[in-house]
């Protein structure tokens, strides 16, 4: 299960930071932040909670990204 | 520029104009120099206040090394210094503005590139004109057209949803589509893609297929997931962030501890407030958002600027792989030639030229062969079927019939040999077709695929651009084979090859490459998809109507034009070209900076420079693409 999600950002390495952060998230397989047209794709493991662990994502990038956001 | 770059821009502005303001004020040694000190907090704070926010936040989650808290640490302890030590604060403020300045770049930078992109990708129309059962027209939203639904198109109006023309004529423009410029004209019948622009006429669609899966969409996210597919130097580069800044910091701090020391063990005054800026200077220096976002910023023009001229590249790796290209193979059908089998000539007619043509075509009038086809197109006058009676078709030879009640046999050389008919031989390669009529020879015609007029520019053009090995592979027989390719100039040729063998003979030449090099395939992507697959980089051509094709390539040129295949890998190569410029320019500026600094030559402008001078210079070098 592969979703794209609209993302804000100011700075590139805060997207990689991003893109570090939701890939360690437990429920995701893989993540790809696309810094240039403010995307994130996140694809989740088989039958994770895409609503909560999307949540979660959230959480852990605000952590290291004060200044960003999810548009979930 | 939007509001929050503006609110940036105002707060850069009175910052700087304070610090000038301030230059005049005679501040010194009142209140035993505090009151310069809390002067100076105005600027500082009015153009700072965001980035110490930040930087506190950063600390409370423990994520410390990031940007903000490196400046916040620079600036905070270039305060500290200046009220112990020099009295100046300039620098303080300093380094906090043109850190904002060079952030308020880039993101103005970052946001025209994207806006460009969008500008171009803008082909696809939110609304459709649907008609209803009645016949009157309903402006709908495009996703909501149903396939087998009618849609009416207007002059000046994009077409929403790919489809089949149901009634008017016009021209197209599908520029956005293939890069091409020329009008195309359309009749009732002929396939319209959505993207494309109508240009005169209104024209009744019959739709085939949803918006999402329309040509339009499709071309979108190809585009848009392109950027996604990160390329090496791309990678590179975020391992490198990761790992420089907490070493820069380090670094750092050793400087600022063992500086002084190593200078009091051997017995000199330790200079604390000296090793202290170095260490500061560190810092500022140590930021790597010049690097991180001149590299994507690059790959994303590149592939914004390609897709302008209908080349679409699938990934930033890909742009990679074809800058690389040392070896080219050539599907021959469909790909350097038109793949459409037309007469070429009618020779040693014993009767005129019209009537051989015409007998041929009537003869074959109840086949649907690509070579009845072509035999039919070329006959100026209209084929009466009434006048063809008892027509056979004789596999792997040819066809005989009654035409105007005399027997007439059109085929190849086996075909006469078995009719007694004896057949003069053709000199030029094609294919050949006999005709004889009532028992004797009057001719042959040559059916032969045309090479397409851009094809041996084009390869002379690769050859040109540092392309070693050129190879054309194909199904056809040798010497058809041969003679294409010595017309084209390329000089390596495998024929007579099964689709399997196709699959092989790219292997063999990956196995034969050197190690630095890439071999691309290209194909016409309607038989080729495993191969395309197969090859470094697999490149489709004309493959606009085609899924498999799209799926399988890494490159898809939205026209059958050869001319883009060295077109795209000049654009390969000056887009790497400049990622690697900006790798080695920003890493290289930054680690003599580094190094001055370590030695206590560099000063704190230096390392504005070293940071917001080489961003600025990189992003403009990234647009250039």
């Amino acid at each position: 299960m592969k979703k794209t999600y609209k993302i804000e950002v100011d700075c590139a390495n805060c997207a990689n930071k991003m893109e570090d952060a939701a890939k360690k998230t437990p429920g995701v397989a893989d993540a790809v932040v696309n810094f240039m047209l403010l995307k994130m794709t996140v694809t989740f493991e088989d039958g994770a909670d895409i609503a909560s662990v999307m949540e979660d994502v959230r959480k852990r990038c605000k952590k290291v990204e004060s200044d960003c956001e999810i548009f979930l | 520029m939007n509001k929050k770059q503006k609110r940036v821009l105002w707060r850069i502005i009175a910052a700087a104009v304070m610090l000038v303001a301030l230059h005049f004020i005679p501040s010194e040694g009142v209140w035993n120099g505090w009151l310069t000190f809390a002067l100076y907090m105005i600027p500082y704070l009015t153009i700072g206040y965001d980035i110490l926010l930040k930087a506190w936040k950063g600390i409370t989650h423990l994520q410390p090394f990031d940007e903000c808290f490196l400046m916040a640490l620079a600036t905070v302890g270039a305060f500290v210094l200046g009220r112990l030590k020099t009295g100046d604060y300039v620098e303080a403020v300093a380094v906090m503005l043109f850190y904002q300045i060079g952030e308020l770049f880039q993101s103005v930078a970052v946001g025209k590139s994207r806006r460009s992109i969008s500008a171009l990708m803008d082909i696809r129309p939110d609304t459709a004109n649907l008609e209803r059962e009645d016949g009157s027209c309903e402006e709908v939203d495009a996703d909501e057209v149903p396939v087998d639904g009618i849609v009416q198109v207007k002059p000046g109006e994009r077409v929403p949803v790919d489809g089949i023309i149901l009634s008017g004529t016009s021209s197209l423009n599908t520029a956005a589509l293939t890069g091409e410029d020329a009008p195309r004209d359309v009749a009732p019948g002929d396939e319209v893609l959505s993207g494309a622009v109508n240009l005169s006429g209104l024209l009744r669609v019959r739709t085939t297929r949803a918006a999402e899966d329309s040509t339009a969409a499709r071309i979108l996210e190809l585009v848009e997931n392109a950027s996604s597919k990160k390329s090496r130097s791309e990678n590179f580069i975020s391992r490198f962030a990761r790992v420089y800044t907490p070493a820069v910091v380090i670094g750092a701090a050793a400087l600022a501890v063992i500086g002084p020391v190593v200078r009091l063990l051997m017995g000199l005054t330790p200079d604390w407030t000296d090793w202290l800026m170095r260490a500061l200077t560190f810092l500022v220096i140590s930021c790597p958002c010049a690097l991180v976002i001149s590299i994507p910023l690059t790959f994303f023009a590149a592939i914004g600027r390609s897709s302008r001229s209908g080349i679409l590249i699938k990934g930033s790796s890909h742009l990679e792989q074809l800058s690389r290209a040392g070896v080219i193979a050539f599907d021959k059908t469909g790909t350097v030639t038109q793949g459409v089998f037309e007469v070429a000539g009618v020779h040693h007619a014993r009767i005129p030229e019209n009537e051989v043509l015409v007998y041929a075509a009537l003869a074959e009038s109840f086949s649907d062969h690509p070579i009845s086809q072509s035999l039919r197109r070329a006959c100026a006058e209209e084929l009466d079927p009434q006048r063809v009676t008892d027509a056979r078709e004789i596999a792997g030879e040819g066809v005989t019939a009654l035409v105007d009640g005399r027997p007439v046999a059109v085929g190849n050389d086996r075909l006469m040999a078995r009719l007694g008919v004896e057949s003069d031989p053709c000199s030029s390669v094609g294919t050949v077709v006999h005709v004889a009529v009532d028992g004797s020879y009057c001719g042959h015609i040559l059916i032969a695929d045309r090479i397409k007029p851009t094809s041996a520019a084009a390869i002379a053009d690769l050859r040109k651009n540092g392309v070693r090995r050129i190879v054309m592979l194909t199904g056809d027989r040798e010497a058809g084979a041969r003679a294409v390719a010595e017309e084209l100039g390329i000089r390596e040729v495998r024929a007579q090859l099964l689709p399997g063998e196709k699959m092989t003979a790219v292997e063999d030449l990956i196995a034969e490459k050197h190690s630095t090099e890439t071999v691309a395939f290209v194909g016409d992507g309607l038989n080729d998809a495993p191969v395309i697959t197969r090859a470094d980089v697999g490149i489709a051509m004309g493959a606009l109507g085609s899924d498999a094709a799209i799926e399988a390539a890494d490159i898809v040129l939205m026209d059958d034009n050869p001319d883009k295949i060295p077109r795209a890998i000049r654009l390969a190569r000056r887009c790497m070209r400049i990622v690697r410029e900006n790798i080695v320019f920003a890493i290289g500026v930054k680690l003599i900076c580094l190094l001055l600094s370590a030695l206590g030559i560099g000063s704190m402008w230096m390392a504005i420079f070293a940071d917001v001078g080489v961003m600025v210079l990189a992003v403009l070098n990234a647009i250039r693409v």
